[in-house]
């Protein structure tokens, strides 16, 4: 899940991973920006770098969530491949590991999304996919396709060896189908014309897209001829904007159609018992505030439908989320998820794999069994490394070892 | 207004003299460079000899000002009114060319082109979490010395927490000053001592470690460019040092931005309070994005009331009137459902709505009325749940002065539009709300 800063992808991405237990699925819910916004949004402690439930649906499915640490991912894969212990926690120690992922945002970026594939991938002991779902909440779109595009970025540092293979293994899973990235938005110009961006970029690095999400959604409360009526640069709104709104002025002239108008409005909110409908009278005088305040309405509308036109020809399937006036609470999230259940996001999620009657071997040797041996709810059938690849015609197959 | 604050005087701010540097900071997405530009804008007319440094504008308010070219330095925009003797210069930061300066001017031209192209110098320059507010100060630092402007005024770069463009400078300082990079350097810098013998056993050990995990041509990529950059840490901090100085001056004012939602107002605060902590002047707080009503007598509850009882009316009178015939209840209904579904919102064309006259097409009067009653409730909602939200900021900072920015009804993307929130600015909006 990417898009612009602040446009609702924790939100967006924590509401897919419910809709998606709500179906039944087992889900792991990932953030990799080291902001504890999952924790925020469900209103629980920090999370560690572990695996940990945090909302049961109904179906019997799960959301669990991690948010993963880019050092202590680096840690677990240098003891994984190196065996190197103490000196692994040295060289964090000195500053080494924060270095290397700063100065090399390739390096982290491989590392954050290798365990995201990782997760993935990881089988159970008979050889079901832990995971039906993986949801990230991913980097903004700004960042997004360098970050995903991990081979790309790390070819300059490494041509040969663990980092470039692990990179090649992460890149097959994220261009497979198995894929989808989505892209949350606003209705306004600037998401929108990165999220275009972003999408074009995506395609270009021929990674898979996936949806559009319109979050923050308003209603739009007047009808199209309404909205036609009072946006209309000669209708009552537009006048009624031009006097600033606040005060009844004489441009309700009562002959000009306009006025014409205006005073039946004022008739009408007079008969529902807001006032008298003569000119100075109590319905009379709401009458243009509420004109400009509708021709404002209009004139947003046409806006967002403007940017709705650019959405749609991306050609991507658009969902929608609604503004939830009080903001977001467990409850808002969960009224999000019904919704976007019902819009059938959770619909492009492809099905669980089949169980491959195999123990799966850990392709990246540095599985759930390795994350600082803490993963107590999920760490089965990992972390074995026997190498039986090649029965099971799934991702595992391919991976370098 | 349930509880109030000082109110933050933009135009004495602005036609002070003794005001040289701006600052517009905020949390991501709240107005910070829609600020900026409006207060370049009204400035410049009101004759201040002035210059917008606008981090990531959106792009047709970027054209409206004239910044298409990236070339990292002021242009004047076109359109201002000079009558009071003032301009405007403009300019978009350019992250990594700043940064491509900075080495430039301050190392030989031979080292220079060693960092310039080393692969850890072109990741640094372009991706570190902090590069950009570094370089915004940076920048500043530069125009300030350039003496050209008699005002300068500083957009913030998008980030999640206001208080980045404060702490980003020093986390690439402490960075650039870690154990690590010190570490990497230690064997050329210290003499033949005890310490020294377990820092290169340290060392040796590590650059084992490193260059099996990296490969070797990639460690020594590291260490020329550590070798490299040395030379300029010095100056970074330097020059950061002073800039941070520069902020704290009393020609400086800080423009907190916030939109009226709880997230955006808790960063205020926390930005305030860290503005305080660090003896950096404060000017105040601009409320961005305000909704306010025209007709604020009628509450939201009586407006719900009166609108169902129009469309319970005008139900009973069986529709429509006024040659509506091809609007029918049910029709009219179904569009006043939330506008959930994309395609049928796709189906106008953007200003379809336009193309029709009154009169051949009129919705009932009643229906109109009632429509105008339940936009004015949500309105009247919205107002409600703004002014709460102020209202928890103001009881805990009653000192901080604000303005109100109304919501324009769509973006802000030329100097018209400038123009439009500069007066809000001023607290022309005062009057009206
Ligand atoms: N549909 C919605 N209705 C109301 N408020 C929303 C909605 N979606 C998101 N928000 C609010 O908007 C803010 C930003 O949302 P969120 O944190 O999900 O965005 P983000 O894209 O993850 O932000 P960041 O870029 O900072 O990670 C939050 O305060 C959230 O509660
Ligand atoms: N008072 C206002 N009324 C209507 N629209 C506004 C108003 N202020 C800002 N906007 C619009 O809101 C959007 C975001 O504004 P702006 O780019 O200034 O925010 P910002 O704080 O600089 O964002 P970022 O953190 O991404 O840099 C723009 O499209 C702008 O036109
Ligand atoms: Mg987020
Ligand atoms: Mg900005």
């Amino acid at each position: 899940m990417t898009g612009k800063g602040g446009t609702g992808k924790t939100t967006a991405a924590a509401a897919l991973a419910l809709a998606l237990a709500a179906e039944g699925r087992r889900v792991l819910l990932a953030e990799v920006e080291e902001r504890q916004g999952i924790a925020q949004l469900f209103e629980t402690e920090a999370l560690p770098y572990e695996e940990r439930k945090i909302a049961s649906a109904p179906g019997g499915g799960e959301v669990h969530a991690l948010a993963i640490d880019a050092e202590l991912a680096m840690l677990d894969y240098l003891d994984m491949f190196y065996k190197l212990g103490r000196a692994g926690r040295a060289l964090r120690k000195l500053g080494a590991i924060d270095f290397a992922t700063t100065v090399a945002p390739g390096l982290r970026d491989v590392l954050l999304t290798g365990k995201v594939c990782e997760a993935v991938r990881r089988k159970d002991k008979a050889g079901w996919p832990v995971y039906d779902a993986v949801v990230l909440d991913a980097p903004p779109t700004g960042r997004i396709t360098r970050f995903l595009n991990v081979n790309d970025e790390v070819a300059g540092l490494a041509r040969v060896g663990p980092i470039y293979n692990q990179a090649q293994s992460v890149m097959r899973v994220l261009k497979s189908p198995q894929t989808a990235i989505h892209l949350v938005t606003l209705l306004e110009e600037m998401p929108v014309q990165e999220t275009m961006d972003g999408v074009a970029e995506l395609r270009a690095a021929g990674l898979p897209v996936g949806a559009v999400i319109v979050n923050m959604v308003r209603p739009v409360l007047l009808a199209d001829v309404e909205l036609a009526e009072v946006v209309s640069p000669d209708g009552p709104g537009a006048e009624a904007a031009g006097t600033g709104g606040g005060t009844a002025t004489g441009s309700g002239s009562g002959r000009s159609v306009n006025g014409k108008r205006r005073a039946a409005v004022a008739k009408a909110l007079s008969q529902a018992g807001l006032g008298g409908a003569r000119r100075g009278g109590v319905a009379e005088r709401l009458v243009d505030p509420l004109f400009a305040q509708a021709h404002e309405h209009a004139q947003r509308v046409v806006l967002e439908r403007e940017q709705r036109a650019e959405i749609a020809a991306l050609g991507l399937p658009v969902r929608e989320l609604e503004l939830l006036g009080d903001g977001v609470d467990l409850g808002g999230l969960y009224r999000l998820a019904e919704s976007l259940r019902k819009q059938a996001v959770a619909g492009t999620v492809p099905d669980p794999g089949a169980p491959t009657g195999t123990v799966s071997d850990d392709p990246e040797g540095w599985g759930s069994g390795s994350i600082a041996g803490t993963d107590t709810s999920t760490g089965t059938g990992t972390g074995t490394g026997t190498g039986t690849n090649g029965t099971d015609g799934t991702e595992t197959n391919e991976v370098d070892e | 207004m349930s509880l109030d604050s000082p109110l933050l005087e933009i135009d004495p701010l602005l036609d002070d003299l003794r005001t040289r540097i701006i600052v517009c900071c905020g949390s991501g997405g709240v107005g910070k460079t829609t600020t900026a530009a409006a207060l370049g804008v009204r400035a410049a007319e009101r004759g201040r000899t002035a210059v917008v440094l606008t981090i990531d504008p959106a792009r047709r308010l970027a054209q409206s000002m004239g910044l298409t070219e990236l070339d990292n330095t002021p242009r004047e925009v076109d359109g201002i009114d000079g009558s009071a003797g003032g301009s405007l210069h403009a300019m978009m930061l350019d992250m990594k060319r700043t940064f491509d300066e900075v080495v430039v001017n301050h190392s030989d031209p031979e080292r220079a082109r060693a960092i310039l192209e080393n692969p850890f110098y072109q990741s640094l320059s372009a991706g570190f979490a902090g590069t950009q507010e570094y370089m915004a100060m940076e920048k500043l630092g530069q125009l300030r010395a350039q003496d050209a402007w008699d005002l300068i005024i500083v957009d913030t770069p998008p980030s999640r927490s206001a208080l980045d463009f404060l702490d980003a400078p020093k986390r690439l300082g402490s960075f650039l000053d870690g154990k690590f990079i010190k570490l990497l350097m230690a064997p050329a810098k210290v003499g033949g001592r005890a310490g020294v013998k377990f820092l290169n056993m340290g060392m040796s050990m590590m650059t084992g470690t490193l260059s099996k995990v990296m490969g070797a041509s990639l460690l020594r990529d590291v260490q020329t460019f550590v070798a490299a950059m040395d030379t300029m840490f010095g100056g970074f901090r330097t020059r950061a040092d002073a800039t941070y100085r520069l902020l704290q001056a009393p020609g400086t004012a800080f423009l907190v931005v916030a939109a009226p939602e709880r997230d955006a107002l808790r960063e205020a605060a926390y930005f305030v309070e860290r503005l305080a902590a660090e003896d950096m002047p404060l000017a105040g707080l601009v409320l961005n994005r305000v909704h306010s009503s025209g007709a604020a007598q009628l509450t939201a509850e009586r407006a719900l009331a009166a609108a169902e009882a129009l469309e319970d009316f005008a139900e009973a009178n069986g529709g429509p009137e006024q040659g509506g015939a091809d609007r029918g209840g049910e029709n009219l209904a179904a569009a006043r459902i939330v506008d959930h579904r994309p395609g049928k919102a796709d189906a106008g064309t953007p200003d379809g709505t336009q193309d029709r006259t009154e009169g051949d097409r009129q919705a009932p009067s009643e229906r109109l009325a009632a429509g105008l009653l339940r936009l004015h409730a949500e309105r009247m909602q919205v107002v409600a749940r703004e002014r709460r939200t102020r209202d928890r900021f103001v009881s805990v900072h009653p000192e901080v002065p604000m303005v109100d920015v109304t919501a324009l009804p769509g973006d802000v993307h030329d100097l018209e539009g400038l123009r439009e929130i500069g007066l809000r600015l001023a607290g022309a909006e005062e009057v009206a709300a």
